[in-house]
């Protein structure tokens, strides 16, 4: 029970503070499941983090398999509740109200001025997983081919991840 | 979306400001927002359920398949291999929805400030939301924000990236 507990609470807090997305609070979310609370390793986090990758929808459902791991269905959703519904209460009120905001000046004030804080977070989530997942060369190669084949061509990165995953197979 | 007559263009981006701005998820709040705009809070709810159930459902199965074989060193490998080449997809959709912060020059500060207050210094996330948030908003309080085109505050440039969206 505590830790469900525990569990709702601290992916309910990631939640509120996922300003710029799910990337943004991935280093928030290693250090509490790892370093804080000790429930997962850093090899584990990486691990779940990729079937995350792999199933449609957002890929930050992986906190699913999170909950799962940790405390069985009840752990799944409770952390789903957690880590969803906080925001979504969020957005839909702010939704009814934005409309009404058009004329302050702050609100796009207050937009200009998150995005590039919002901006540094995804790169401090990118290079969460980055020290956990470039280990060598091999690794090293794949990040580099892929983004580069985005930067140069739309291609599905579900698909994109599936090819990167069976080449470090047969490149290791 | 504008297939099915639901939403104009400046709905879209409008829906995308705010879901750009507020915590969460994009994909998940811009459900809420359409759903909410559509058919009110049962839409809303529907729609986010629309959203997440069946990439829950293919994700849990992948986790449980996970469980019993996790210490498969294939498959430990297969899995290394996705979360290198997730670092080259974040990397893009970054400079993706970046592009823009990375031309002004007190964005590029905010950008580097936020990323080495998380990344060396590391700060808790509500400390740097709280400390380096206001800063930032204060910086393009009212007055000093120069008349631009309202395509302009928008924090990433429209088109182009809807096949990243799910991030």
């Amino acid at each position: 029970m505590t830790r469900l507990i525990h569990l709702f609470l601290v992916f309910s807090l990631l939640s509120v503070l996922a300003v710029g997305g799910g990337t943004a609070v991935l280093p928030e979310m290693q250090h509490m499941t790892v370093h804080t609370f000790h429930w997962l390793t850093d090899g584990q986090f990486r691990s779940i983090y990729s079937l995350g990758q792999v199933a449609p929808g957002p890929n930050m459902l992986m906190v699913l398999v999170i909950g799962y791991k940790l405390a069985g269905w009840a752990g799944m959703v409770v952390v789903g509740i957690g880590f969803f519904l906080p925001d979504c209460i969020i957005t839909l009120f702010v939704n009814r109200w934005w409309v009404r905001l058009g004329g302050w000046p702050w609100r796009t004030s207050i937009q200009r001025g998150l995005a590039p804080v919002a901006i540094g977070l995804m790169m401090s989530g990118t290079y969460a997983i980055a020290k956990l997942s470039i280990v060598n060369a091999q690794t090293l190669a794949i990040a580099v081919v892929v983004f580069g084949i985005l930067l140069w061509r739309h291609i599905n990165p579900g698909v994109l991840v599936l090819v990167g995953g069976a080449a470090y197979v047969l490149l290791s | 979306m504008r297939d099915e007559g639901w939403l104009d263009d400046e709905g879209f981006l409008g829906a995308m400001e705010i879901s750009e701005t507020l915590p969460g998820l994009n994909a998940v709040n811009m459900a809420i927002i359409m759903g909410d705009n559509l058919r009110g809070i049962a839409g809303a709810a529907v729609s986010v359920i629309g959203m997440l159930l069946p990439g829950s459902i293919v994700v849990m199965v992948l986790g449980i398949l996970y469980q019993s074989n996790h210490s498969n060193p294939e498959l430990k490998r297969f899995l290394l291999g996705i979360a290198a080449a997730a670092v080259g997809l974040l990397s893009a959709v970054t400079l993706q929805i970046g592009r823009r912060q990375f031309r002004q020059l007190p964005d590029i500060a905010i950008v580097i400030i936020t990323f080495l207050a998380v990344s060396s210094l590391k700060l808790q996330l509500f400390v740097v939301l709280l400390g380096i948030g206001p800063i930032s908003v204060w910086l393009y309080r009212p007055h000093v924000s120069k008349p631009r085109a309202e395509d302009e505050h928008l924090p990433f440039h429209r088109g182009a990236r809807h096949h990243l969206f799910r991030h």
